[in-house]
């Protein structure tokens, strides 16, 4: 599977110029922070100007004349900076959720567009987490590291130096020099705290890979006796754990050092300078107080800023893996004038859809899959009239999928066409087709909830009565009666609560209940227990009959009575006739059941 | 062995949690004492700043005279006392900046110390762990589903390390901060001290419920985010069936649905926790107000002075973050009992015993002999009553159909399970396999399973799995495994990384690795556990052939479902459900006429000559 690899930064403006569009629903709110994120700043601003004038005002002329004043003020100011903070806080909750939520929807949106090459390429795991991880970053960064701390912050440093340089700016400068030797530090930790926190990471998620292999490879570790070798390797995996977590955790214990530090350091300097002026009568001891806590209290919104800032830089990677996803264009899309007549995926035109009688036909076919180099199909013509049985066989991993990706167009051929009811697929939706064919996978995908939800997956309208009947016909009721609550068992998630045969059978129900005029089979090739095995094939009998289908078959006993088969190895369709004709050729088809007549006969001997 | 682990049992949960928790601490505790001691060396210093300023204050820049004990006066007097430093405050500053020097300085050390008391723990307890689950009989790995193990070792033991490295050891500093703040806020003004801490209590028992309360909000929010990734986990796996049924729109609206519940759940839990941060806010900002105007009136009162009014809203500032954290701290704490718990279960399931038997001396035979052997999984009966006679240096193949219980007798002699005692027994070279330690049983056979683990290293390391190999022992054993060709069609060879990290390899090349594998050491007994059934019937036998030249004497059981693979043993025996139901040499089953006779004619006949194929 090819991974995208990780593109460098080539979007302007740490990549939010490309958020804007998402960014738009949120834009009242992200003003409104904007301006209650300067208040609360100004409030922490002032703030220190309290010790001062209780200095200035009571303590020095000794007297509390106007100490009423003092505290109705002092007092709304608190009030600002609580409703500030907790508004503010809750904005920001807002502001994260709304984005998070609106990105969610719209990659998954993306998701259901993108064709089935685009899923060949990319695993499971790396779209799952551009949908989910991606997107929770992006909208906890901005909302969080731009609009509440960096804008806070930003608000709270100028506001405090703008103030200091008003109130005396030979001290201020004391101040002052220090703050660029304070980002600098910030920055230098910052990254080098990011750097060691994903080895840290990395190391972590080789320790629970080692735990995984202990116990996932008990009885071999047993049989082979290395659980001293292992222990070892794992000893070796831990100790290289705690020296990178140390060394992390030493990191961030010298940069917080440093930050207080720092701090300390600045009201030495006022100390010294300030102090001077002071004796010299020249500063108000309340002003040198406000001075001295500024000192203190204004490295760590340095600090603040300058993760915020280091965050958005590292922002840019996820918001470009999004942005790509987004911007990916389906190999296979319905044109203009088709999604115009017959609506797309989710707003259907049906009153506009033609019925399916069920003739498929292959004309002069060449494909190639987009990620691969040699034609697989060149210039295959076949002819497949409502009603046929086509059976596709051959090794694992031969390529048996190629024709029924072309069936339902999850690719379109390179060249050539296929037909359906003579007429192109893409002169028709995508959602027009899907809806006349019923799948059958060879790992039955049930989705976690209720049977009945994945029963009716394909038709939601679908009445009782229908459903008993499907149920019934594909010998599947048993499943159902077996259950406490019939069809409103939950089948867990993947169906996990149910055998790999109940499985089977109810993905045949479900196509059954979708009443496809198509019908595509990939079989599995687990083995399952014989009776099941009895129950899947009185079943599939009853789902064909009457259908035009497409059979990949693993269990040759399954298609002896297919109208065509089709031989596929390396790719290509080598053998192409009937059961018979094949056997008589002696070719590859005669050696496979040859071989797999024997392992049949085998079991029956055992069970005989 | 068996008396300590009787009185194991017989202790109380809560006794065992401490005891788990005493052990863990050990290799540790040192780290987090010396930890503790730089923090309190680090809050001393840092508290000291706010005394120096006050004297600068008062009779520095003011004119009072200062208070201070003795010691200090008289160190000052040698320095040319307030005179010499109101002229050079350059001094004092310089005061400040050593003190905060030694402040960062043990704050680092702090840290540090922590760390590692942290790392140390952390390393110790999965070192365990891992090498306890390694010794864990492999009844009791059936038993344990491996993502509930795996979150044990991991997640669990964050939570124990995060106790101590992180709650504990912040408590401890917290207190210890809080009552050297107290002490020198005491010293200036005693009922400025009172109106301060008032709001400690208030505080801390606030945090603490409203902690306790969101936990549930926390679970449920956890809850909802699982149902969205399960959703999108299984419309990205199902994205065929989703596309061949149409139900695009359907999925979105899933999706969509889901994503507004899980949104709103987190909508109102940041409701909840506005208002916490609000009024956390509005607590402390109380408290500081509080200071500032009680101080004040204090001062106009004369009963302090200006420096000791800036010192104590110094200190007052430096609690109010502690103070606010001590709340969550102590609500987190409450996990850790659960964690050890949890633990602990892995800890105290007993180890598989080297011995379960009375012991007995190597004999040096490695002939196997299974005397009425029956097994039972709870009340599945499995095997009953096999017996089988396997002498030194012979070859024997077993035939049988799934399930038919060949596996399991395998399982028993390398004593994965032990045979229960009255059921029958096991003798190698004429000593009960329970007699024999557990490392020279298994060194002395080697199995080859049907589905082998292997292991996400290279393929060198995985055939010298068992001890270093020399690259012509390498060689030979890959050779015989008839996969030396194989190997050599990687671009790095030996070297070459397999499994999730590297090459996929297919279901024969493992089989066939695995056979390597124990190849590349010698074992007196071979057991080859189906482990052909992936390869094809050519290469089966080239394996076959090439192994015959190699064994060197030992005892072989082949188990297999091909009778190429078996009738060249020296006796063969077929099993069903559970049961010995035919045994004898090839040509003994053959004139016997049974299963075996039967399903010899169907792999060797061509299905022409049995006239059943175009039916």
């Amino acid at each position: 599977m090819k991974q995208h690899e990780e593109a460098h930064a080539s979007l302007k403006w740490f990549g939010l110029p490309v958020l804007f569009p998402y960014l738009k629903r949120c834009k009242k709110l992200m003003i409104s922070m904007l301006a209650l994120s300067l208040l609360g700043g100004i409030v922490d601003i002032f703030l220190p100007f309290f010790p001062d004038i209780a200095i200035t005002r009571f303590i020095e002329p000794k007297t509390l004349h106007g100490i009423g004043w003092f505290i109705a003020v002092y007092a709304v100011f608190l009030i600002v900076q609580t409703v500030v903070n907790g508004v503010l806080a809750f904005w920001a909750c807002k502001l994260e959720l709304t984005i998070q939520k609106d990105l969610k929807n719209t990659v998954f949106f993306r998701l259901q567009e993108l064709s089935i090459s685009f899923y060949n390429q990319n695993s499971v795991g790396y779209l799952h987490s551009r949908a989910l991880s991606d997107t929770d970053r992006i909208g906890s960064t901005i909302a969080w590291g731009i609009f509440f701390d960096a804008m806070w912050n930003f608000a709270y440093v100028i506001g405090a130096v703008a103030v200091m340089l008003a109130l005396r700016p030979s001290l201020a400068l004391c101040v002052i020099a220090l703050l660029p030797v304070m980002a600098v530090i910030s920055f230098f930790f910052q990254r080098k705290l990011v750097k060691t926190g994903r080895e840290v990471r990395e190391i972590n998620s080789r320790i629970t890979g080692n735990f995984n292999e202990g116990i996932t490879g008990a009885m071999t570790v047993k049989t082979l006796g290395i659980e001293k070798e292992l222990d070892d390797h794992f000893k070796a995996e831990t100790a290289n754990m705690r020296k990178t977590a140390v060394f992390n955790g030493h990191l961030r214990g010298a940069f917080m050092s440093l930050i207080t530090f720092m701090g300390f350091a600045a009201l030495a300097l006022v100390l010294w300078q300030g102090g001077r002026i002071t004796e010299a009568g020249l500063l108000e001891l309340g002003t040198l107080s406000v001075f001295m806590s500024y000192a203190l209290n204004i490295m760590e919104p340095v600090r603040w800023a300058v993760q915020a800032f280091s965050d958005l830089i590292n922002l840019q990677v996820n918001i470009e893996r999004v942005h790509r996803l987004l911007t990916t264009v389906p190999d296979v899309a319905d044109t203009p004038e088709v999604i115009e007549k017959y609506g797309d995926s989710f707003h259907p035109k049906k009153e506009n859809w033609e019925d399916v009688h069920g003739d498929v036909e292959f004309e002069d076919v060449t494909f190639r899959y987009p990620d691969g180099d040699v034609n697989v199909l060149e210039h295959f013509s076949l002819k497949v009239p409502h009603g046929t049985m086509v059976a596709i066989v051959g090794e694992t991993g031969a390529g048996k999928s190629t024709l029924v990706n072309l069936i339902c167009r999850f690719f379109e051929p390179t060249e050539g066409r296929v037909l359906l009811d003579g007429r192109d697929l893409r002169e028709r939706s995508q959602l027009w087709l899907h809806s006349h064919i019923g799948y059958v996978l060879q790992t039955p995908h049930l989705f976690s909830g209720s049977i009945r939800d994945n029963l009716t997956f394909g038709r939601p309208d679908v009445t009782e009565e229908e459903l008993d009947l499907a149920v019934k016909r594909v010998h599947a009721d048993w499943i159902v009666a077996r259950m406490k609550d019939g069809y409103d068992a939950d089948v867990g998630e993947g169906g996990s609560r149910l055998s790999g045969g109940e499985r089977q059978l109810l993905s045949f129900a479900r196509a059954l209940i979708a009443d496809p005029a198509i019908f595509v089979l990939d079989e599995a090739t687990s083995s399952i227990d014989t009776e099941t095995e009895a129950a899947i094939q009185k079943a599939l009998t009853e789902v064909l009959t009457g259908r035009t289908s497409f059979v990949i078959a693993h269990r040759l006993s399954t298609i002896r009575s297919a109208d065509i088969i089709l031989l596929v190895d390396d790719g290509k369709i080598v053998e192409r006739g009937t059961h018979d004709e094949l056997m008589a050729a002696k070719g590859a088809y005669w050696r496979l059941y040859t071989r797999q007549y024997e392992l049949d006969r085998t079991k029956e001997t055992w069970n005989a | 062995m068996s008396n300590k682990s009787k009185n194991r049992k017989r202790r109380s949960g809560a006794a065992e949690n401490r005891r788990l928790f005493a052990s863990v601490l050990k290799g540790s505790l040192r780290f987090f004492l010396a930890g503790i001691a730089a923090a309190i060396l680090m809050t001393g210093c840092e508290m000291i700043i706010p005394q120096i300023i006050r004297t600068t204050v008062d009779s520095c820049i003011g004119s009072e005279e200062p208070h201070l004990p003795a010691a200090v006066m008289n160190f000052l007097e040698g320095f040319g006392g307030r005179a010499y430093l109101r002229e050079h405050l350059w001094v004092i500053a310089a005061a400040v900046v050593v003190f905060a020097l030694f402040a960062a300085f043990f704050r680092w050390l702090s840290s540090y110390e922590n760390a590692m008391g942290g790392e140390t723990l952390t390393q110790n307890l999965q070192d365990r762990l891992f090498a306890h689950i390694g010794r864990l009989p492999f009844a009791w790995h059936m038993e344990h589903p491996t993502g509930d193990i795996i979150q044990r070792c991991t997640s669990d033991v964050r939570v124990i390390k995060d106790f101590c490295a992180g709650q504990l050891f912040s408590l401890v500093r917290i207190v210890l901060m809080i009552v050297l703040a107290v002490t020198f806020m005491v010293s200036m003004e005693g009922r400025l001290t009172v109106i301060a801490m008032a709001f400690m209590p208030i505080v801390i028992a606030y945090s603490l419920a409203f902690h306790v309360r969101i936990r549930n909000q926390f679970t449920q929010v956890d809850e909802a985010e699982g149902v969205l990734s399960t959703i999108t986990q299984e419309n990205l796996t199902g994205v065929r069936v989703v596309r061949a049924f149409g139900q695009e729109a359907r999925e979105y609206d899933r999706f969509f649905k889901q994503n507004a519940h899980y949104t709103d759940l987190w909508m109102k839990l940041s409701t909840t926790m506005a208002w916490f941060w609000a009024f956390g806010d509005l607590f402390s900002g109380l408290q500081v107000f509080f200071v500032v105007l009680f101080g004040a009136i204090f001062c106009v009162q004369g009963s302090m002075s200006v420096g000791s009014y800036l010192a104590f809203i110094s200190y007052n500032s430096m609690l109010i973050w502690p103070i606010r954290s001590l709340g969550r701290m102590i609500s987190e704490m409450s996990k850790t009992g659960v964690s050890l718990n949890r633990i602990n279960e892995i800890l105290l399931s007993e180890p598989e015993q080297s011995v379960t038997g009375h012991g007995a001396e190597p004999t040096g035979d490695t002939g196997i002999r299974i005397e009425d052997v029956s097994f039972a999984f709870g009340k599945a009966e499995v095997l009953s009553d096999v017996t089988m006679e396997i002498p030194q240096g012979s070859t024997i193949g077993i035939l049988g159909s799934t399930g038919s219980g060949k596996s399991t007798l395998m399982h028993l002699i390398d004593r994965l399970y032990d045979v229960p005692d009255g059921q029958g027994r096991i003798t190698i070279g004429g000593r009960d396999v329970r007699d024999i330690p557990l490392a020279e049983l298994r060194g002395m056979v080697g199995i080859v399973l049907q589905e082998p683990y292997l292991f996400s290293r290279t393929i060198r390391e995985n055939i010298s799995m068992t001890g270093e190999r020399t690259e012509e022992e390498r060689r030979r054993a890959a050779a015989i495994a008839c996969l030396s060709e194989t190997i050599e069609e990687f671009t790095d060879q030996y070297e070459t990384i397999i499994g999730e990290r590297g090459v996929t390899l297919s279901g024969g090349q493992r089989q066939r690795l695995a056979i390597a594998r124990m190849l590349s050491e010698k074992k007196p007994i071979m057991i080859f556990d189906d482990s052909l059934s992936a390869v094809d019937a050519e290469t089966d036998a080239r394996i076959r052939h090439a192994l015959s030249e190699n064994l060197g004497g030992a005892t072989v059981i082949l188990i297999s479902h091909r009778i190429s693979t078996l009738m060249e043993a020296d006796r063969i025996y077929v099993m069903h459900e559970g049961r010995v139901v035919e045994s004898g040499t090839h040509e003994e089953l053959l004139a016997a006429g049974g299963t075996y006779a039967r399903i010899f004619a169907l792999q060797y006949g061509t299905p022409e000559e049995r006239g059943e194929v175009s039916a």
